[in-house]
C-alpha cells in the first residue's frame, strides 16, 4: 500500500489537508500509522455566517468545508491520532480566486466549477506553500486520484484511482509538474468502504460521517440564492441579465428572467409551453439570449478548451487520440485533440456529445492517465 | 530545550506559589463562602484576604473590588453596568474584543459610540478624547495596555479629562496588571478590570475595581454576593489564586522584577532586529509594558511563522484567533496604519515571570533561520528581491 514517494520519505514530514471529512481524516491516520511526521492543516476559506440572513439565505447555515463543525471534527481527529493541527486563514485568496470568478462566470452565462479553481489556487498553491514553509516535504490530501513518476517520460503523471466511482481527477487537471511532485493521494488505490473501515479501525469518531457533494460555500446547493446574497452584501443588486428566449434559427419565442438562471442542457423552468420538449442549447452572454431547441440540437461534435494545462506530455505537437470528459459525471468519450494555439485545444469527438457547457472543464484521458485539460469555451 | 512559551499575553502558567496557596481550597477548604458555619467562615476569610491583597495592588479599598469570572465579565459589567440607551460612550479602535464588541452591542441598544483613533505608535491622543466629549457622554472606556503591542495608553491624562467632565472612566487593565504598578488614585478611574490568568493566577477569575459610590446595574440576578454587584457563589480557589498572584506582583515591583523582565524582552527584541533584515517593532517609541514586543518580519505570513515555530517548540502568536482557530488580520495593527501585508507579517512575543535568558537564547537560535526559510519559499519576497 505504501507509494514509492512515501517510502522514500519515511522519516520526513507530511502535511495533510484536513477538511473534517472521512477521506482526509483517514489519510492523516494512515500516514501517522506508517510512522511519518504528520501535521494536520485545515484551510479557513469562507465564513459560513457571512451571508446568513441576507436576502433569503438561512439564518443558520450548514456548509461543508469551512464550517465550525468540520474544523471541530478535524481537530478531534488530530487529537485522536496525536498529530499537531492548525487552521490557516485563506479567506481573502478564496474570495478573490474562487468566489468572485464563480459569481462572474454565472453572470456571463457560464457554468463554473469552483472546486477546480480552489485546487489550483488554494489547495495546491497557497496550502502547499504553507506546508513547505512549516517544514513539510509533501502535502497529502483525501482526493481519489493517483500520482506517479514516469521514468520514461520524465514526468509526474496524474492517474484515475482504483475506485472509479470516486474519481476526482476531473477537478485536478490544473496541477503542474511541480505541484504533483510534492503531492500525495494516499486513497488512490482504495475503495470508499475500505476507507471507512480504516477510519473505524483507527478509532475516528467520524467514520460514519456522510459524504458531501455540494459546493462548500453555497449552502444547500442553491447557487442562485447565493449570487443574490453575495451581490447584496457587496452593495450591488443582481444585474439585470434577462433577455430573449430564441430558437436555434433565431426566432424569438419569449423572455427569460436572467441568463444566470440557466445551464446548457437544462429542460425545466424555461417558461414556455410548446409541443415538444425544449432544452437550453446555448447561453449568449453578450446579447443575453438563451437559445433553446429540441434535444438533438444539444449535441456537439467539437469543443474548444482554453487555458490548457498538460500533465502527461509537455506539448501537443500532433493530434492525439484520447477520451474526453466534459463534466464531473460524464463517461469520457473518444476524441481527437489538437493544439490550435499556445493554450487552446480543439477537441473533435468520434460521436457528438450532449450539452457541452462553457465554464466546465474538458479533461483528456489516455486510459487511466490524465493527459491534461482546459476550460470549455 | 523542550517547549518554550512566549505567549504570556494569551495566558500565563500558574506560578508554583500561587498553586500551593490555592491547593487547600480545591480540597479540604471547600465551604460556600456565604454559609454561616465553620466551612463557610473558612472560605469567606480566604476570599476577603484575597480582596485585600488585590486592593493593595491597585491602591484602593477592599470593598471596592468585585470578583468576576474574568476580564471579559469585568469589562462587560463596567460597560453595561453604566451605559444605557441614548448615552454617548467614548472608546478606542484598539480595545480588546471584550470592550469593542460590548460597545458594538451598545450601539444596537441605541448608544452612540466614538472610537478614538491611535497614532502610528499605537497610542491614543488624550486631546482626541477631550474633543469627543459631548453633553450626553456617560462613560469613557479605554484600555491601559494593549494586548498585541503592549503599548501603554495615557490613562492618567484621560482620567483627568473624565474627572473634569464628570464622566465615568473605565480602563481595561488586564494586560497591565502585574506588569506595571497600578494606582487607581493616580489614574482617577472609576472602574478597572483585571484578569487572573494574565498574571499567573487561574483562568476563570477576574476582578473589577468599582469606585465607592459608583452605581452599577448588575448583569446577573441571584443572591446578594459581592455586595449585590455580582450574583453567584464565589470561585474560591480562583479568588485565592488571584489574591496570591497580586501579592507576588506587588513584591515583584518592590524587587525590581519589571526591570529584569524588560531587560530580557529588550535583548530578544534587539537581537532579532539585528539578525533579521526588514524587521521593526510595532509600537516602537511608545511606552510599553516590559514583557511584550510585537515585531514585523516583512515578506512572510505571520501565520506560517507561528506554525513553523510551534513545530520546533516555540510558542508565539499573531493577531487574534477567530472561532475556527484561524488567524484574523489584527484590528490593532490595522488601526495603527500598518499595511495589510505588514500586519500579517507581525508576530507577538510576550514573556512571563517563568521565562529565562536561556529561553530567549533558544528563541534567538530559532527565529532568524525560520524567517529566512519562509522568505526563501515566498514568491512575494523573490519578486521584491528582483525588483530591488
Amino acid at each position: 500500500m505504501l507509494g514509492a514517494k512515501r517510502q522514500m520519505l519515511n522519516t520526513k514530514t507530511i502535511a495533510v489537508a484536513m477538511s473534517g471529512g472521512v477521506d482526509s481524516s483517514t489519510v492523516a491516520a494512515m500516514l501517522r500509522a506508517e510512522g511519518h511526521n504528520v501535521v494536520g492543516l485545515t484551510m479557513q476559506l469562507w465564513n459560513q455566517r457571512r451571508l446568513a440572513g441576507h436576502s433569503g439565505m438561512p439564518e443558520a447555515v450548514q456548509g461543508r468545508c469551512c464550517s465550525l463543525d468540520d474544523v471541530y471534527d478535524a481537530r478531534r481527529v488530530a487529537e485522536t491520532i496525536g498529530i499537531p493541527y492548525y487552521v490557516v486563514n485563506h479567506q481573502e485568496r478564496f474570495e478573490r480566486d474562487v468566489v468572485r470568478p464563480f459569481v462572474e462566470e454565472y453572470l456571463s452565462g457560464r457554468t463554473p466549477i469552483p472546486c477546480s479553481l480552489c485546487n489550483n489556487h488554494l489547495k495546491f498553491d497557497q496550502l502547499l506553500m504553507v506546508a513547505r514553509q512549516i517544514g513539510a516535504d509533501l502535502l497529502a490530501t483525501g482526493h481519489y486520484a493517483r500520482v506517479e513518476y514516469d521514468e520514461s517520460r520524465g514526468r509526474w503523471l496524474l492517474k484515475r484511482p482504483t475506485d472509479l466511482s470516486k474519481d476526482q481527477t476531473y477537478f485536478l487537471f490544473g496541477l503542474t509538474q511541480e505541484q504533483l511532485s510534492s503531492t500525495l493521494f494516499p486513497l488512490g488505490e482504495m475503495k470508499k468502504p475500505e476507507v471507512r473501515e480504516l477510519a473505524r479501525k483507527s478509532g475516528l469518531a467520524l467514520a460514519e460521517k456522510p459524504d458531501s457533494q455540494e459546493i462548500c460555500f453555497v449552502p444547500g446547493g442553491d447557487y442562485k440564492r447565493f449570487l443574490d446574497a453575495y451581490l447584496a452584501e457587496e452593495g450591488d443588486s443582481l444585474p439585470d441579465t434577462s433577455g430573449e428566449l430564441v430558437t436555434t434559427s433565431g426566432e424569438a419565442i419569449g423572455q427569460h428572467s436572467g441568463i444566470h438562471n440557466f445551464t446548457v442542457g437544462q429542460r425545466k423552468g424555461l417558461g414556455v409551453a410548446t409541443g415538444s420538449p425544449l432544452y437550453v442549447i446555448q447561453i449568449k452572454g453578450d446579447s443575453r439570449q438563451v437559445v433553446v431547441g429540441p434535444s438533438e440540437e444539444l449535441y456537439s461534435h467539437t469543443l474548444r478548451a482554453r487555458n490548457v494545462n498538460l500533465i502527461a506530455v509537455d506539448d501537443l505537437r500532433e493530434r492525439m487520440r484520447v477520451a474526453v470528459k466534459i463534466r464531473h459525471r460524464h463517461e469520457p468519450a473518444p476524441a481527437l485533440i489538437e493544439s490550435t494555439s499556445a493554450d487552446e485545444v480543439l477537441v473533435t469527438f468520434d460521436q457528438p456529445q450532449r450539452a457541452v457547457t462553457p465554464g466546465q472543464a474538458a479533461v483528456f484521458y489516455e486510459g487511466d492517465v490524465v493527459v491534461g485539460g482546459g476550460w470549455i469555451q | 530545550m523542550g517547549r518554550v512559551y512566549f505567549d504570556n499575553n494569551a495566558t500565563t502558567p500558574v506560578l508554583a506559589e500561587v498553586f500551593d496557596t490555592m491547593r487547600p481550597y480545591l480540597g479540604e477548604h471547600f465551604g460556600n463562602a456565604s454559609s454561616i458555619h465553620h466551612h463557610g467562615q473558612e472560605t469567606r476569610a480566604a476570599v476577603e484576604r484575597a480582596r485585600e491583597s488585590i486592593a493593595e495592588l491597585l491602591g484602593c479599598r477592599a470593598s471596592e473590588i468585585v470578583f468576576t469570572s474574568g476580564g471579559t465579565e469585568a469589562d462587560n459589567l463596567a460597560i453595561f453596568g453604566l451605559a444605557a440607551a441614548r448615552d454617548h460612550v467614548i472608546s478606542s479602535t484598539i480595545e480588546h474584543h471584550a470592550v469593542l464588541n460590548s460597545c458594538k452591542h451598545l450601539e444596537c441598544l441605541g448608544c452612540d459610540i466614538t472610537y478614538v483613533p491611535v497614532d502610528g505608535r499605537g497610542q491614543v491622543d488624550p486631546d482626541d478624547v477631550r474633543r469627543a466629549l459631548r453633553p450626553k457622554t456617560k462613560l469613557i472606556t479605554l484600555m491601559m495596555a494593549n494586548n498585541e503591542t503592549g503599548v501603554l495608553q495615557p490613562v492618567e491624562e484621560i482620567g483627568k479629562i473624565a474627572a473634569e467632565a464628570d464622566v465615568y472612566f473605565h480602563t481595561d487593565a488586564v494586560q497591565a496588571a502585574g506588569k506595571v504598578p497600578i494606582s487607581v488614585k493616580k489614574i482617577e478611574c472609576d472602574l478597572l478590570s483585571i484578569s487572573g490568568h494574565k498574571m499567573h493566577a487561574l483562568q476563570g477569575v477576574g476582578a473589577l475595581y468599582v469606585r465607592k459610590g459608583t452605581l452599577l446595574q448588575p448583569m446577573l440576578y441571584g443572591g446578594s454576593h459581592e455586595r449585590s454587584r455580582r450574583a453567584g457563589t464565589e470561585n474560591v480557589p480562583g479568588i485565592v489564586a488571584l489574591g496570591k498572584a497580586a501579592e507576588l506582583a506587588r513584591q515583584g515591583f518592590e524587587n525590581g522584577g519589571d526591570a529584569v523582565m524588560s531587560a530580557l524582552r529588550d535583548r530578544l527584541q534587539e537581537s532579532l532586529l539585528e539578525h533579521v533584515d526588514a524587521t521593526g517593532v510595532n509600537g516602537d517609541g511608545a511606552p510599553r509594558v516590559p514583557n511584550t514586543t510585537n515585531i514585523y518580519f516583512d515578506h512572510i505570513e505571520g501565520e506560517a511563522l507561528v506554525i513553523a515555530l510551534d513545530l520546533k517548540g516555540l510558542a508565539v502568536s499573531t493577531g487574534a484567533a477567530c472561532s475556527s482557530g484561524a488567524i484574523e488580520p489584527s484590528h490593532v495593527l490595522t488601526a495603527m496604519g500598518l499595511r495589510p501585508d505588514r500586519a500579517r507579517a507581525s508576530i507577538r512575543f510576550s514573556l512571563g515571570k517563568q521565562n529565562t535568558s536561556q529561553e530567549v537564547a533558544f528563541a534567538l537560535s530559532l527565529v532568524p533561520e525560520t524567517v529566512s526559510r519562509l522568505r526563501e519559499l515566498s514568491p512575494v519576497y523573490h519578486k521584491q528581491a528582483v525588483s530591488n
